[in-house]
């Protein structure tokens, strides 16, 4: 592994050999990861990347630019600078600040290589296009020519409406198996059974027996209930893109750019899904080799101020870094220790908890095990402790309507993880699914948010649903709860209705 | 290799102009650009740029934060991390704010209420330099070394001196050989102008009115600046007396007492007399009042003031009548009466509140003079 040295661009001598001395750590911590080429970049040519997703190449569109130009600002105000940034693909690319001193580089250096072997071995990565650095130039060269052809305005306004829907994926969809596709108007004689006959030898007897009115009826039910049954989509469904794909209106080009929102959508699912992991196990890992092999005297000051920069956490959100790394540290200590299990879960004496050591040494095999299956859900449910939650001094905060602010709400264990799952349950998004694609029989289609808690922000939903009627081109219906109460959202005709059910 | 982000940089710039002369009539009624102009950019908060997602009330979501502090305590918004971006890492979701130049801001004010160009009148007198490398010298810092004129000045001289040999062409510079760029010094004329802002500040103007006169004028400010090059403001205050102020006053000031709106067109006419003359300036006056002066005697000295000297050294002279709930508005009618609908070089435009801000400033600026 990594032994075909990739000769990056421009790396300097110095950086090559640091390159290769921290490659060696990474490698005999054992960690796995795909060749990774780095590439020196100036702030300019970071923000430029950073804007576009990481990708040097991409299709022309505005919010690039506004993510650009935000950044550059930022940047320039000395507000946020970005270190580093490293694209899942095989090989992976990786950047590197110019401007950033050798200890800096360093810390990415082994960030970069925790992230890789992350991507490479993470289970929920198992799915992604690892070439989609060329699949994203195809994106562009396509959407170019239909630009082209078609205007840049015409193009872009339908990119902007694909961009609106395109949270409406099944992130799970890649680990399930295929469905088969369902016309959509289905054709409901045709599967039309026969109604059940009790059986006689004597067919005089059969009239009797099956009176003929009570055959007739049973068949016009049974006709009823397939009807009934033939909705499509059958069950709901929440890849609503992919039954946009299927059964809207577009012409040739608008299904092309549909379909190329939904990949980039869905190569970036993953990363969205184990963010907190993600960063946790870099940072571990870049704190790991920094501090045990890498860092020379002379380094630590600027190393643990950059480090504890990285690390800092706010009032008004988790930082996934932090998170991410000291549950990794707590896991790997808890199975160092033995400190899990129902002999430890039902010992209630404290002192004893505290000083539990079973001398396992299976924290190190522990992680690993750990960011091969999990996701940040499965993370967060199985390892997130109430001694952690208390250490870290995590709490839950909500919007107080009296006071007009957020305040502090809850330190139980609880409701922190509660609310964490919930945050991360569907990536923080609503549950939204298509439930029927000929609603009422005219052709509209019916949404239905599964409503857990939380309500949806009308007026964001209100501009969604106008995008998804450019690309239906026929009302759209969004089934949903406010206050409470049942209530239908509908958009047609450029207008926008709701009513109580 | 990395593909060139300037374009959609460009592009989310138009739209964002785009955007900015749609809802132009919201900015300008809500005047919240006023206080956030910088020396030459404004800047504006966007609301609805986002592409928008099925997504929860805000108020309604909350979260888990970390930290010291008990059941209660207010939590900030939280801070963007510091550190290492992430591959798809969106930025936090907050308001957008971008930048304009106070030049892009009028040319937008231009295109939405179709104003025409301002045809300067008066010599260009202002005299504006500026050094542009131009020229060229035997002497200078390496830095501004001219490759190709030196390149010449040698080969000159070898073939003149018949050291030059086309079979084997070297071509050797000496000291005598070298040419340095040099600047030269241009000299622009430039047409300049000069506003002068007139304020009645009696005690029936209120806040209402003020921040009225205090958006239009900054409107104004930004148009008549993307016409001229050099342009100054004035500004007075008066009731019964009138006084030349800073900025910062004209629009902070509040008296109460009579209003003697000549008092103000002295001073006008004092300012222009010192420091401007016509032949060299465009001159733009402008007075806001309510319309209540004091007498009919003093408006018959404002009108004379008006038509001996004022309207004849102005480009053009604008009054905006404020609606109060204490103004007469008698000044505004006999204004009219004396001028008419038609006049030259007088614009009357009443402004009947926030709303009315846009269309008076088109009335003021749509002549082009």
């Amino acid at each position: 592994m990594a032994s075909t040295d990739f000769v990056s661009s421009d790396l300097t001598p110095e950086l090559v050999a640091v390159r290769n001395e921290i490659r060696s750590y990474a490698e005999g911590f054992g960690l796995d990861f795909f060749d990774v080429i780095f590439e020196m970049v100036d702030h300019e040519q970071i923000n430029s990347l950073a804007s576009l997703g990481g990708f040097p190449v991409r299709y022309p569109h505005w919010r690039f630019g506004m993510d650009y130009d935000q950044l550059s600002k930022g940047y320039t105000w000395g507000l946020q600078k970005i270190y580093e940034m490293v694209i899942n693909t095989n090989p992976s690319y990786a950047y590197l600040m110019k401007s950033n001193n050798l200890v800096d580089q360093k810390m990415v250096i082994a960030h970069v290589y925790g992230h890789v072997d992350f991507f490479k071995n993470n289970y929920w990565f198992s799915k992604t296009n690892r070439k989609m650095l060329d699949s994203m130039a195809n994106h562009a060269v396509k959407i170019r020519n239909y630009m082209d052809r078609y205007g840049q305005d015409k193009v872009e306004n339908f990119i902007d409406h694909c961009l609106a829907i395109e949270t409406l994926i099944d992130p799970h969809l890649p680990f399930s198996t295929p469905k088969k596709r369902e016309p959509l108007y289905p054709n409901t004689e045709a599967k039309v059974e026969e109604p059940g006959r009790i059986k006689s030898d004597r067919s005089y007897m059969d009239q009797y027996i099956n009176p003929p009115e009570f055959i007739l009826e049973q068949k016009k039910r049974m006709e009823q209930d397939a009807r009934k049954s033939k909705k499509n989509p059958p069950e709901p469904q929440k890849d609503i893109l992919a039954f946009l794909l299927d059964h809207a209106p577009l012409e040739e080009w608008e299904h092309d750019v549909l379909s190329i929102v939904r990949d980039e959508a869905y190569y970036f699912a993953p990363q969205a899904q184990t963010k907190i992991m993600n960063e946790g196990w870099a940072s571990y890992w870049h704190s790991k080799i920094m501090t045990q092999k890498a860092l020379k005297d002379s380094e630590v000051i600027d190393f643990a101020d950059h480090h504890a920069g990285t690390m800092a956490m706010s009032p008004g959100r988790i930082n996934p870094y932090k998170v991410g790394i000291e549950l990794f540290r707590d896991i790997e200590e808890r199975w160092d220790r033995g400190k899990f299990g129902k002999e430890y879960q039902d010992c209630d004496h404290m002192v004893t908890k505290a000083k539990w050591d079973q001398k396992l040494g299976l924290g190190r095999q522990k992680i690993f095990e750990v960011r091969r299956v999990c996701n940040d859900i499965t993370f967060i449910d199985e390892y997130l402790t109430e001694e952690f939650v208390e250490r870290f001094q995590l709490y839950t905060y909500a919007f107080n309507r009296r006071t007009n602010q957020y305040e502090i709400a809850d330190r139980d264990f609880k409701k922190v993880k509660e609310k964490l799952l919930f945050q991360l349950t569907n990536l923080g998004q609503p549950f939204i699914y298509l439930t029927d694609g000929n609603f009422q029989n005219k052709g509209e289609l019916l949404l239905w948010h599964k409503h857990q808690g939380l309500d949806l922000d009308v007026r964001w939903s209100r501009e969604t649903m106008r995008s998804l009627t450019e690309i239906w081109k026929r009302p759209i219906n969004v089934e949903s709860e406010v206050d409470g109460q049942k209530k239908l959202f509908s958009y047609q005709n450029n207008e926008f209705s709701e009513k109580f059910l | 290799m990395i593909y060139n982000i300037k374009r959609d940089h460009a592009r989310f710039r138009s739209i964002v102009k785009g955007k900015i002369k749609q809802d132009l009539k919201k900015y300008v009624t809500h005047g919240e650009m006023i206080g956030r102009k910088g020396k030459d950019r404004v800047t504006i908060p966007l609301p609805q740029i986002d592409i928008p997602h099925f997504r929860f009330g805000d108020r309604e979501q909350g979260g888990v934060g970390q930290g010291e502090g008990k059941q209660g305590d207010p939590v900030g918004p939280g801070e963007p991390q510091p550190g290492e971006g992430k591959v798809g890492d969106q930025p936090g979701q907050h308001l957008l704010e971008v930048d304009l130049t106070l030049q892009e801001l009028a040319e937008i004010l231009g295109e939405q209420l179709e104003l025409p160009k301002i045809e300067p009148r008066g010599h260009k007198t202002l005299k504006s330099k500026k050094e542009r490398y131009t020229g060229i010298a035997n002497q200078g810092p390496s830095s501004l070394r001219h490759f190709k004129r030196t390149f010449r000045e040698t080969l000159r001289r070898q073939i003149s001196s018949g050291i030059y040999d086309p079979d084997h062409p070297v071509i050797i510079p000496i000291r005598r050989d070298m040419r340095y760029r040099s600047w030269k010094t241009d000299v622009r004329h430039e047409n300049n102008a000069v506003i002068i802002y007139m304020m009645d500040v009696s005690g029936s103007m209120g806040d209402e009115q003020k921040e009225i006169v205090r958006t239009e004028a900054f409107w104004i400010d930004t148009w008549l600046r993307s016409q001229y090059k050099g342009i100054e403001t004035r500004y007075i205050i008066h009731d019964a007396t009138a006084r030349e102020v800073d900025e910062d006053t004209f629009f902070k000031t509040r008296e109460s007492g009579g209003t003697l709106i000549s008092s103000a067109y002295k001073l006008c006419e004092k300012i222009i007399e010192t420091d401007y003359p016509p032949s060299d300036w465009n001159i733009y006056p402008f007075h806001f009042s309510d319309g209540d002066n004091w007498s009919g005697e003093d408006t018959r000295l404002c009108l004379d003031i008006l038509d001996k000297t004022l309207l004849q050294v102005c480009n053009v002279f604008c009054y905006g009548q404020v609606e109060s709930r204490y103004g007469s508005g008698q000044f505004f009618k006999d204004l009219k009466e004396h001028f008419g609908n038609e006049h030259d070089s007088v614009i009357l435009s009443k402004i009947e509140n926030k709303e009315g801000i846009l269309q008076s400033i088109k009335e003021f600026l749509g002549k082009g003079k």
